[in-house]
């Protein structure tokens, strides 16, 4: 199966395809809303600015096939403000609406901590995953962020802390989502990627 | 639960070969990039810095190139920079591979070059790169590789480059660069405690004592060398698991 990655004109959609390379795994990029909602499969990888991100979706038209891909089961996985885009809005642009799957707001973490959270962390696991079947509970995954989500829901698999918990992994059917970049984040990340394509075969 | 210490090699690059130099001068070849970047991606590192020392136009081909053979053999995150002058400049290294960019004699030469990549890239992308000397009882930036003063109090300058957007801080001394005497924890923790961003330390490391008083002394969130990695005086795995075994949080390779 194909994994169709949103290239929104910024973000970290080359690293995130050579990961997938590197599993063997075929990708394509999508430009275009014919691409989103004839994906199989579908990454939304992502840094920078949440209003970039939302604005690159809208302007390109991509917000209404990438919502009618996850409602139909399309197996999504969304990577760092991949996750924040799935929220209603974030504090990072006030203004600029979010993908509304998740009641939550994005914060910005508290400034107790040295910002942004870069670096090596672990994850504080609440549930199994199919995400992170397999993955050692001591592992360290890679961040670089800012803003997170801070109000768990049901969705959420598992947290990380720093400053506040957050919201580390989401897991609904087949819609995923991390705060970490698995791209980066040696075997650990490697592994997340793997199950992500175990669940889109 | 605590953000781990990260540990950083550093390749200097001369078009497509890494090189080596004692206190900036004096460079002799070290090996190909990405062959050394597949050896620290098994060995445990977590993160790579790649650095343009020519940082010359007519290069430029030449070191995107090598990014890009980098990134391949990486699954870690990779850090570029040397002669980056402006956004574009910044937007060809991220596109050939680089999660970050750093910035030096240009963000002094034009302050104004943080901001700009901060709000187009990121904050977490953009890391500021201080060459500093102590002159008395201040440190001083350098700037063209440590060959001009730029008249200006490094303390300062990596405050408002954090105002300005940098996300992280790569401090180099200039003092203790190639001497291989230990990383300068006094500049290291005066950097660290001034501004709300990570910090990495460079230049003077050698023994694993010299990192864990980096990270304990210094407030490092990260430590970068280079000759002592590139020609196996200390092994990244052996450096983790005795800071480990030191109690500082680090991300040991399996």
């Amino acid at each position: 199966m194909k994994i169709t990655l949103l290239d929104y004109g910024a973000g970290n959609v080359a690293s995130v395809e050579r990961a997938l390379q590197r599993l063997g795994a075929e990708s394509q990029r999508a430009v275009t809303p014919e691409c989103v909602a004839n994906a199989n499969a579908l990454v939304l990888p992502g840094v920078g600015h949440f209003e970039t991100l939302i604005r690159a979706l809208d302007e390109r038209k991509l917000r209404a096939p990438l919502l009618n891909s996850i409602h139909r089961g399309v197996p999504f996985l969304g990577i760092c403000l991949g996750l924040q885009a799935l929220y209603v809005g974030s504090e990072e642009a006030p203004t600029m609406v979010g993908l509304q799957l998740f009641p939550a707001r994005v914060r910005s973490l508290p400034a107790v901590v040295k910002l942004p959270h870069m670096g090596w962390n672990r994850l504080v696991v609440r549930r199994s995953s199919r995400l992170l079947d397999g993955v050692d509970a001591d592992a360290y995954f890679y961040f670089a962020h800012s803003y997170a989500v801070i109000e768990p829901g049901k969705e959420t698999v598992a947290s990380c802390d720093y400053g506040k918990e957050f919201v580390a992994v989401l897991e609904q059917k087949k819609m995923c989502a991390v705060q970490f970049h698995p791209e980066k984040s040696g075997e650990a990340g490697a592994q997340v990627l793997r199950n992500f394509l175990g669940m889109c075969a | 639960m605590s953000l781990a210490r990260r540990i950083i090699p550093c390749l200097d690059v001369d078009g497509d070969r890494v090189v080596k130099g004692v206190n900036f001068v004096g460079l002799r070849d070290a090996g190909d990039p990405a062959e050394l970047a597949a050896r620290y991606n098994a060995e445990g590192a977590d993160e790579l810095v790649v650095l343009d020392i020519a940082a010359s136009r007519d290069q430029r081909p030449t070191f995107l190139e090598t990014i890009r053979r980098v990134a391949a053999e990486l699954a870690i995150p990779l850090t570029a920079g040397g002669g980056i002058r402006s956004a574009d400049d910044a937007r060809a290294v991220l596109r050939a591979g680089a999660d970050k960019i750093t910035l030096n004699t240009a963000a002094v030469a034009r302050p104004e070059l943080i901001s700009e990549t901060s709000r187009e890239f990121g904050a977490q992308a953009v890391v500021l790169a201080i060459d500093a000397k102590r002159h008395g009882d201040e440190w001083m930036v350098m700037v063209r590789g440590g060959r001009d003063d730029a008249n200006m109090n490094a303390i300062t300058w990596a405050k408002r480059g954090v105002a300005l957007g940098a996300g992280e801080i790569l401090v180099t001394s200039m003092d203790r660069d190639g001497t291989k005497s230990g990383f300068d924890t006094a500049l290291t923790a005066a950097i660290s405690s001034a501004v709300s961003v990570p910090v990495i330390a460079s230049g003077g490391a050698k023994l694993p004592d010299h990192f864990a008083e980096v990270f304990t002394d210094g407030h490092a969130d990260a430590a970068l060398a280079a000759s002592i990695f590139h020609d196996r005086i200390q092994p990244i795995r052996e450096l983790k698991e005795f800071l480990y075994a030191r109690g500082i949080p680090v991300r040991l390779p399996c």
